[in-house]
């Protein structure tokens, strides 16, 4: 078993290097995070020269990638949290934009892929593959035909342009159906004799099987949502109404003292997401039962 | 009488089979009435539970759908003059469309496979007993959670041309490489793609993976099957379904790779990184709709193929294992 053993170590070994290099990235953010402006744009400065015309004179050329602070500094922190409401305020936009849009597309598509299920046929085949393509389409294509609909509807400009898009988007559905389908026909069947009927099944069954699946969708859809750049642009003319993702990315080529800081801050509703649904997210669906498949 | 009593049971069996095979029939038709209702009501009730989303679509989606067909078809949104495929072939003779098309053409044919494949590696390799497994897992994971406008930003400080990548490179006597503005873009964008999403792919395999019966992978090992045979025959046909879903959800994730080539090179980024999306973004800007919705439905149409060929070679799979 020395072959085995050594298969082990080697795994492990290539394990971790994936890991640092996966890992790099996010660690640099919250290192950086802790570097005093001045410090920041001496490091990166080079970077942005061609972003702004003929404004600051760069202490260097060279970008310096560094993990350690020379000294560690709250500056950025006590700018972003204290000193400019600003940011707080996009950050509640971001939340109250993204948070209905995740518990209502779960709620909507839920039932939907259990229509998707449970149905048999060509037409059900064809409207759901309708749905993978729609999910596919690029936002570019139906931002204007998007922005029509809503304006016949009266809810530009207000939160609902960005909500209603969000509930019914086919991604959740399309992702739930693909793990319903995994659920043994023979539990579906067995509650069928005892009598059940639909709701209860979709209720007493599905939805207990499918927790995890839940759970790693809503995952999915808030980082996709929390990361939304386009269509708030374009649907929201009121900057006061921006999320977060917009204000960050304007930062990037403005004020890279402070990007850090905000980027940590905007990871941390991801973060405590993910830790709180990683065990879901890992499950899909589970079923230990007496079925054999 | 003997003969007599012989033909009247013979008779009377065959009234009787005849009764009963009417019986039955009855029986079946009454039996396919009832059936017949409850599936209705079944699907009826089914149809309610969708109703929300298929409104929503319907609104949000196949409406704009339909607008942008027929803008594909007109010459401008204020003559409203059929000009049928006058738009598709402009579009197709324009050389920025050409470049763009074959630029996310080259990036997913290799950006998704590459998705695939590397994140079905990672979850063998976490398949493994290897110490700290959830550890690695979760920080796979990681990418996921890092903001897009972060995610550029640390990207541009790795490659940029004074940057770490260099740096390192510069050890091993590369010279230096300008990232961005060389053929090298679409290394850095593919890096940057997999980075993002090899983490979530590997997960979905991991559960695949954990579901293939324990019971068949043992009797291939008694029967002194090798590793890589185990592999091949059981694990790649038990995954098939997984393949797909990965596939499918990497080429929409590919084409979510616009936005960070957007914010880190801007409207004109260089030639190999000039998406499809680009050339939407910017036909869009000079308020070409019909350029527009024709290149959308000439995509969606690309689009279809590929994934019913996938969908087609994947019920083939999958049938053959069910058997």
């Amino acid at each position: 078993m020395k072959e085995k053993r050594i298969r082990l170590y080697i795994a492990t070994i290539v394990a971790a290097i994936i890991a640092i290099l996966f890992l790099m990235p996010i660690i640099l953010t919250i290192c950086n995070s802790f570097m005093s402006a001045s410090e920041i744009s001496s490091n990166y400065g080079a970077i942005f020269e061609t972003n702004e015309k003929g404004g600051k004179v760069f202490i260097s050329e060279k970008v310096n990638l560094k993990f350690i602070p020379d000294m560690v500094s709250f500056s950025q922190y006590i700018t972003v949290l204290l000193k400019s409401p600003e940011y707080l305020l996009k950050f509640w936009n971001s939340v109250i934009l993204v948070v209905p849009i995740m518990v209502f597309q779960l709620g909507v598509a839920s039932l939907t892929s259990y229509g998707f299920t449970r149905l048999k046929g060509r037409l059900k085949e064809i409207v759901f593959f309708m749905y993978i393509i729609l999910m596919l389409m690029p936002y570019q294509v139906t931002l204007v035909p998007n922005y029509l609909v809503s304006s016949w509807l009266h809810i530009i400009n207000t939160k609902w342009s960005i909500w209603l898009p969000g509930i019914f988007s086919p991604f959740a559905v399309f992702l739930l159906t693909k793990f319903m389908r995994r659920i043994p026909k023979g539990v579906i069947e067995a509650a069928q004799i005892d009598g059940a009927g639909e709701w209860q099944i979709f209720r007493k069954i599905c939805m207990p099987l499918c927790k995890g699946a839940l759970c790693s969708v809503a995952i999915l859809v808030f980082i996709d949502y929390w990361n939304m750049v386009e269509q708030p642009l374009i649907l929201l003319s009121d900057p006061e109404m921006h999320p977060l993702s917009i204000f960050l990315s304007k930062i990037n080529s403005g004020e890279i003292g402070l990007a850090f800081a905000v980027a940590t801050i905007y990871m941390v509703p991801c973060l405590l997401v993910f830790l709180y649904g990683e065990d879901y997210l890992v499950e899909g669906i589970t079923y230990q039962g007496g079925i054999k498949g | 009488m003997k003969l007599l009593g012989k033909q009247r049971n013979a008779k009377f069996k065959n009234m009787q089979s005849k009764e009963l095979h009417e019986h039955k029939k009855i029986n079946q038709r009454k039996h396919k009435r009832v059936s017949f209702d409850m599936k209705q009501r079944r699907r009826l009730s089914l149809g309610l539970y969708m109703a929300p989303s298929l409104t929503g679509v319907s609104i949000f989606f196949i409406l704009p759908f339909i607008v942008v067909f027929y803008y594909s078809m007109v010459d401008n949104p204020i003559n409203n003059e059929f000009v049928f495929f006058d738009n598709f072939i402009n579009v197709f003779s324009n050389g920025a469309f050409q470049l763009a098309a074959m630029n996310t053409l080259k990036f997913s044919m290799v950006a998704v496979p590459l998705a695939v494949l590397l994140s079905l590696g990672l979850a063998m390799l976490l398949d493994h007993k290897i110490p700290y497994r959830s550890q690695f897992r979760t920080f796979f994971l990681t990418p996921m959670m890092v903001p897009v406008a972060s995610v550029v930003l640390i990207f541009q400080v790795i490659f940029h041309y004074n940057g770490a990548m260099n740096d390192v490179l510069s050890i091993f006597g590369i010279s230096k490489i300008d990232w961005f503005k060389s053929s090298y873009a679409q290394v850095v964008i593919i890096i940057l793609f997999l980075w993002k999403n090899l983490g979530y792919n590997m997960i979905l395999f991991m559960a695949a993976i954990s579901s293939i019966p324990k019971d068949i992978l043992e009797v291939a090992v008694l029967e002194s099957a090798s590793p890589w045979q185990v592999f091949i025959n059981i694990k790649i046909r038990y995954l098939s379904s997984t393949i797909l879903f990965v596939t499918i959800l990497s080429l929409i994730s590919s084409f979510k790779v616009f936005r960070e080539i957007y914010l880190l090179t801007s409207d004109y980024p260089y030639d190999t990184l000039y998406m499809l999306q680009h050339f939407m973004n910017n036909t869009f800007r000079s308020l070409d709709y019909q350029k527009l919705s024709a290149a959308a439905i000439i995509m969606s149409i690309f689009m279809i193929i590929i994934i019913g060929a996938l969908f087609i070679t994947e019920n083939r799979f999958g049938k053959d294992m069910e058997e």
